[in-house]
């Protein structure tokens, strides 16, 4: 195959820059020593970072977002897996139209969703809590969730099933013992990515979150609303960093362009 | 197979799915339904909401030309945004595709992991870029000669499709690059032992090819760049309204919870048919493709 030209790399790394340049930049305003918006051109200060601990509503928010990606995630394996292993292994009536209904929370925009959610736990009594927003977001993951479950199960080689139920192995000891640990890497970056997408939604969560349940995203974007300043840089780069640790654990554990390989996929 | 085993394995999917199918019915489909029933219903300012069957708010939109110029902005943006991604995107996956296996996938990574990083955090980089007739990307452009004056970023459909193309590309990228997995090398090596040149080689030969994968990568972009909400918020500003940052005033600021919910009805039902209705095409025009 015949390299890149002069004119191909060049594209290219202009390309890079402009897909990098809106993150770098802000990570590097967050370090600004000045009391505005800057970029730290006479060294670097932390004090954007130790001014959040004087904003606990980021703090708290934090950590709804951080019990709500964590709990949803869990929450939707625990319905993906059971429905991605029936998918996986058998060849029933209703199907595909099965797999097209759990991965349609792919296609109706988030808008649309934190609307219905937004009436629907309304007139349940439950708006604004932590419990709605836990539902809400178990619906919004779980096409994440079960494609990597889905891959996982499909992929899995069944001899080893075989061999532990010709050995007396059964029921829930077969899929504690033999299928849960042959799939675990699946259902582990289902989790991971399914954490990311829970963490990061903001236009379903903004529609649902009430003072004490507002999530990260929801905080930054109202405190964006009023004003732009340094604060909401360092804070936006310590989310950024922690998605970047998030993305090479889950690089390592998985390989990223599989995670990423169906995640655009709409509909097939 | 014995019958009692048999039945199990007629039995077994449907109770392994039931628990996310009642989940789904319960949680997803009613609440939606309830939305749609919402936007016939009345609303006042003093009564709130009347549980009433009425076409108000379906009438409303459709004759008020406030509702025409808002959803066609939004998907005037959702186009160029969409056509923005295709122009830069497609030939950045197939540079990429040509380029070695180590540096492949760290580019790889470089370009697909802004996907996961926090949409807030990426379009408040580019309101920091844009900011005012001062911004870092009006200096670069005066400064390369490209223009005398500054140009507005912020508040402009301008900055909303830049950023929004900016937070959509991965998806196109992703989306062209597994359409040139499919492409096999040797072809292009044939064409040129037949004497293409480059310029035939990608027209006639690789272009063809991965018109089917900037198709479905197009798809998806223009369906999430129309239903977008935080970039045109906070690129857009109060005033510069597209369809879900409306939805979004008419349920939190007005509390018009009906007219909204007959927006995002709408958006939904715009997006489902144009959707569907290009996967359908694109399916059968390529068909030998995706089989």
């Amino acid at each position: 195959m015949s390299r890149n030209g002069p004119l191909a790399l060049i594209f290219h790394t202009v390309f890079v820059i402009v897909m990098v340049a809106p993150i770098l930049v802000v990570c590097l305003v967050a370090f600004t020593p000045e009391g505005f918006l800057s970029l730290p051109t006479n060294g670097f200060s932390l004090r954007w970072f130790r001014t959040i601990a004087n904003y606990p509503e980021f703090i708290h928010a934090f950590w709804v977002s951080l019990g709500l990606g964590a709990l949803s995630s869990l929450v939707a394996l625990l319905f993906a897996v059971p429905a991605a292993l029936a998918i996986a292994r058998y060849r029933f009536r209703g199907r595909d139209a099965l797999a097209a209904l759990f991965l349609s929370p792919l296609m109706i925009p988030h808008v649309v969703l934190g609307i219905a959610f937004l009436r629907f736990f309304t007139s349940a009594g439950l708006g604004g809590t932590f419990a709605a927003l836990i539902v809400a977001h178990v619906i919004i993951v779980f096409p994440f969730a079960l494609r990597l479950t889905l891959a996982a199960a499909t992929g899995m080689d069944r001899t080893v099933e075989m061999a532990a139920v010709s050995l007396g192995a059964g029921g829930w000891t077969l899929f504690r013992r033999v299928t849960l640990p042959l799939i675990l890497p699946g259902v582990i970056s289902g989790w991971a990515l399914a954490f990311i997408q829970s963490f990061d939604d903001l236009t379903m969560t903004v529609f649902l979150a009430a003072p004490g349940t507002e999530t990260l995203p929801v905080r930054m974007f109202l405190y964006i609303q009023d004003n732009i300043d340094p604060l909401v840089t360092s804070v936006s780069a310590c989310v950024i960093a922690i998605t970047m640790t998030a993305l090479i654990l889950l690089d390592r554990i998985y390989g990223l362009d599989r995670v990423l390989a169906g995640k655009g996929d709409t509909g097939r | 197979m014995s019958m009692a085993a048999e039945e199990r394995s007629l039995r077994a999917p449907w109770v392994l799915t039931v628990p996310a199918l009642m989940l789904f019915v319960g949680v997803l489909l009613i609440p939606l339904a309830m939305t749609v029933m919402l936007s016939f219903h009345d609303w006042g300012q003093y009564k709130g909401i009347e549980p009433v069957f009425i076409l108000k708010n379906w009438h409303e939109i459709a004759t008020d030309p406030y509702y025409a110029e808002m959803f066609w902005r939004t998907f005037r943006i959702a186009i160029l945004t969409t056509l923005l991604t295709a122009v830069l995107g497609a030939p950045e996956a197939y540079i990429l595709n040509r380029m070695s296996g180590r540096w492949k996938s760290f580019f790889l990574l470089v370009i697909l992991g802004p996907l996961l990083i926090s949409v807030v955090a990426r379009t408040l980089g580019w309101a920091l870029l844009f900011g005012g007739n001062n911004g870092l990307v009006n200096k670069l452009l005066m400064s390369l000669g490209v223009m005398r004056s500054p140009i507005p970023f912020m508040f402009t459909e301008t900055g909303m499709i830049i950023a929004l193309a900016h937070v959509m590309m991965p998806f196109m990228v992703l989306s062209v690059w597994a359409a040139l997995q499919r492409l096999d090398p040797q072809i292009e090596n044939a064409a040129m032992s037949l004497g293409a040149g480059p310029a035939t080689i990608i027209r006639r030969i690789i272009m063809p090819q991965i018109l089917p994968g900037v198709l479905s990568g197009a798809i998806i972009v223009f369906s999430l760049s129309a239903s977008a909400f935080a970039t045109p918020a906070i690129i857009g500003g109060r005033r510069l309204k597209v369809a879900a940052t409306l939805a979004y005033d008419e349920f939190l600021n007005t509390l018009n919870w009906p007219l909204g919910a007959a927006v995002a009805t709408l958006l939904l039902v715009a997006l489902v048919l144009i959707v569907v209705g290009s996967n359908a095409l694109i399916e059968r025009r390529y068909a030998e493709v995706f089989r």
